[in-house]
């Protein structure tokens, strides 16, 4: 077990004692801090999880999505989801394999919830959170149908968007799995010298921007 | 003029000091000017005994009301590969560690990673609301959170996407772009656990949602044991207020776990029961194995070093004797020991660690060389408290493919060659 494990257990255990949590218990609260109201809850908790919880009242079809996205979205992500320039390609079919991945979100994104969530929270990205519940769930709709995900006559809301089955949603292993290499420190003679040999290097490509002087400029973004 | 006759002892004074002599303590900035235009050449074989910033008064206090670093060491900034990112508005700029002397990185310099821009935060206006599986929600000024008891520690901050342009061949020639996604500062705030305290936690709480104010709302899960075992709502950064780039003016500070959750102008902390998989902890900053399946919630950095002199950026000058630093860290604890081979491996020495040794800290390591001129390959493998001991790419490779991006911890092979220079290279 690593030691933050370790830790982590003796924090749970520790959690179980509310004396732990804190010098409060002894002394009394120390009464800093405003309570919230309900509306300022509502309007700062925009996180929604999987299940649902979090999603506003509201809809949108991938019909109303379809200009909204051409206006809104495209000239980043490409009329067919396809990522213009660096941007990223958010739709298509692909494989996870091989020395080009295609991490899309019919591909890759385990939950449809996740894409209201972040389209509400950051996009469109030169201008967040101006799109209304309404506007943010026809977007979402229509990259689902982008990526062949749900049908032309889909509407998004609270209560179809977690029933959204997503072909990647058990594709991660969300225990970490490390250490997964070994734990040896040897100290000489550790492998035949005739193994060692430079396979690559750096030298000679053109990737690296300058290093010394005002910043490198000349580099294309 | 008391000064006069030492001055006619001096051959040839410039016009330039006597026009300074008359005109007196106002020209501060004249003296400035002279310091700079008289400055030794390189190939001088005989440095003048006195050289001009000798013979002159420098600039008087408050011209500097708030200090920059001598204008020769311009060189020492952050810097960034435009051919990584769509836009510099989500991207990363890279701490200048071959300029790095010791464990602190200075905050001017400390690396960035926005993921949409850096947001102007007004402290007056800024508030962190606490709510969800709590028995008293709330939500504080500023001013509140300064007024909890303190807590001032030193800690790495490392991007877990730092070495991720690596995994299939070296590309950047540079221990800046190589290894600078990192930085180390002493952070001063308020324990999480104390601000729990106050909230209560409700039966069943597991998860807090750590959510920044900037436009991306940057949000990540967290465990609750993390939050609780040691976890800073941080306002301060090297004796200062945090610098903007860093969290203006408040952030988490989330001991030896990936740059990303330590949520920067944090602005919101929800408890629940589940986790929110999030776009940043699905789409991006999971590790996509050779066999398409990926890995999750991979928090931990785990046990890293380079060695930070020479590299490519620092070359050496000739055989001779030199100091091979470094620096090592590990997200789990203390840095127990770190080795240094000049072979690529074979044979390996110990190197010396220097205080402080802190967990889940930079720790500095030197080794005396001795360097004939001939090629060598020099690398560094840390080992930390847990017994873990940093591997080979060869290693990860074996077991993570090559598509993972991010947990790059590999040993860093820097190739000399007899001339000195210094190249990033991989071995077979």
């Amino acid at each position: 077990m690593s030691s933050w494990r370790k830790l982590a257990v003796a924090a749970i255990a520790a959690a179980c004692i509310p004396a732990a949590l804190g010098f409060a218990a002894d002394k009394g609260p120390l009464r800093l801090g405003t309570t919230p109201t309900a509306a300022q809850v509502e309007g700062w908790a925009i996180a929604v999880r999987p299940d649902g919880q979090g999603l506003p009242a509201g809809s949108g079809s991938v019909k109303d999505g379809d200009e909204l996205y051409a206006n809104v979205c495209a000239s980043c992500h490409g009329t067919f989801g396809e990522g213009v320039g660096r941007y990223p390609r958010i739709a298509g079919e692909g494989k996870l394999t091989g020395d080009r991945p295609e991490q899309t979100v019919q591909t890759y994104w385990p939950y449809a919830t996740t894409l209201f969530d972040y389209i509400n929270r950051a996009m469109p990205f030169p201008s967040p959170h101006v799109l209304p519940p309404d506007q943010v769930y026809a977007v979402t709709a229509y990259v689902l149908n982008l990526n062949s995900l749900v049908d032309d006559d889909f509407v998004a809301d609270r209560n179809t968007l977690p029933k959204v089955k997503m072909p990647n949603r058990e594709g991660f292993n969300w225990i970490d799995p490390r250490p997964d290499t070994h734990d040896a420190a040897c100290m000489s003679n550790c492998r035949p010298a005739a193994d060692v040999k430079v396979s690559q290097t750096a030298e000679g490509k053109t990737l690296t921007p300058r290093t010394t002087g005002p910043l490198d400029t000349a580099m294309p973004q | 003029m008391a000064e006069q006759p030492k001055e006619q002892l001096r051959t040839a004074p410039s016009s330039d000091r006597r026009r300074l002599l008359r005109t007196g303590m106002g020209a501060g900035v004249a003296a400035f000017a002279v310091a700079a235009s008289g400055r030794a050449r390189a190939d001088d074989p005989s440095p003048p005994a006195d050289p001009d910033w000798s013979q002159s008064l420098g600039p008087g206090i408050g011209d500097r009301v708030y200090g920059n670093p001598s204008h020769f060491e311009k060189d020492v900034i952050r810097r960034n590969v435009p051919w990584l990112t769509a836009n510099a508005e989500s991207s990363i700029s890279f701490t200048p560690l071959q300029y790095q002397q010791g464990i602190i990185t200075p905050s001017s310099v400390f690396f960035e990673r926005y993921h949409a821009g850096r947001p102007t935060v007004d402290p007056a206006q800024h508030r962190l609301m606490v709510h969800g599986m709590v028995d008293r929600p709330l939500l504080f000024t500023m001013d509140d959170i300064k007024r909890f008891p303190s807590e001032s520690r030193i800690h790495f901050i490392e991007c877990p996407a730092n070495g991720g342009m690596e995994w299939r061949a070296p590309q950047l020639n540079s221990l800046q772009y190589t290894h600078g996604m990192i930085g180390c500062a002493e952070w001063t705030g308020v324990k999480l656990s104390t601000i729990f305290a106050q909230t209560g936690l409700k039966p069943g709480a597991k998860w807090v949602l750590a959510e920044g104010a900037d436009g991306a709302h940057m949000a990540r899960s967290i465990p609750l044991d993390k939050m609780l075992d040691d976890v800073l709502l941080v306002y301060a950064q090297n004796g200062e207020a945090l610098r903007p780039e860093q969290g203006y003016p408040v952030r988490l500070v989330v001991p030896g776990w990936q740059g990303n959750v330590n949520i920067k102008w944090i602005r919101r902390l929800q408890i629940g029961d589940e986790p929110w998989y999030t776009r940043e902890e699905t789409s991006k900053y999971t590790e996509l194995m050779a066999d398409g399946k990926a890995r999750g919630f991979t928090w931990p950095i785990y046990a890293k070093s380079v060695i930070t002199f020479p590299c490519p950026e620092m070359p050496a000058k000739g055989p001779g004797i030199y100091e091979i630093r470094g620096l090592a860290w590990s997200g789990l604890g203390k840095v127990k020991q770190v080795d240094v081979s000049l072979d690529g491996g074979i044979n390996w020495t110990t190197a010396r660690l220097h205080g402080p040794i802190l967990p889940k800290a930079l720790t500095k390591f030197t080794m005396e060389w001795r360097w004939d001129g001939s090629p060598a390959l020099l690398q560094s493998r840390a080992m930390d408290e847990t017994g873990f001991v940093q591997p080979t790419l060869t290693e990860l490779r074996a077991v993570r493919g090559t598509n993972a991006i991010y947990n790059n911890n590999s040993i860093q092979t820097w190739q000399v060659k007899p001339d000195g220079s210094v190249f990033n290279v991989q071995l077979a």
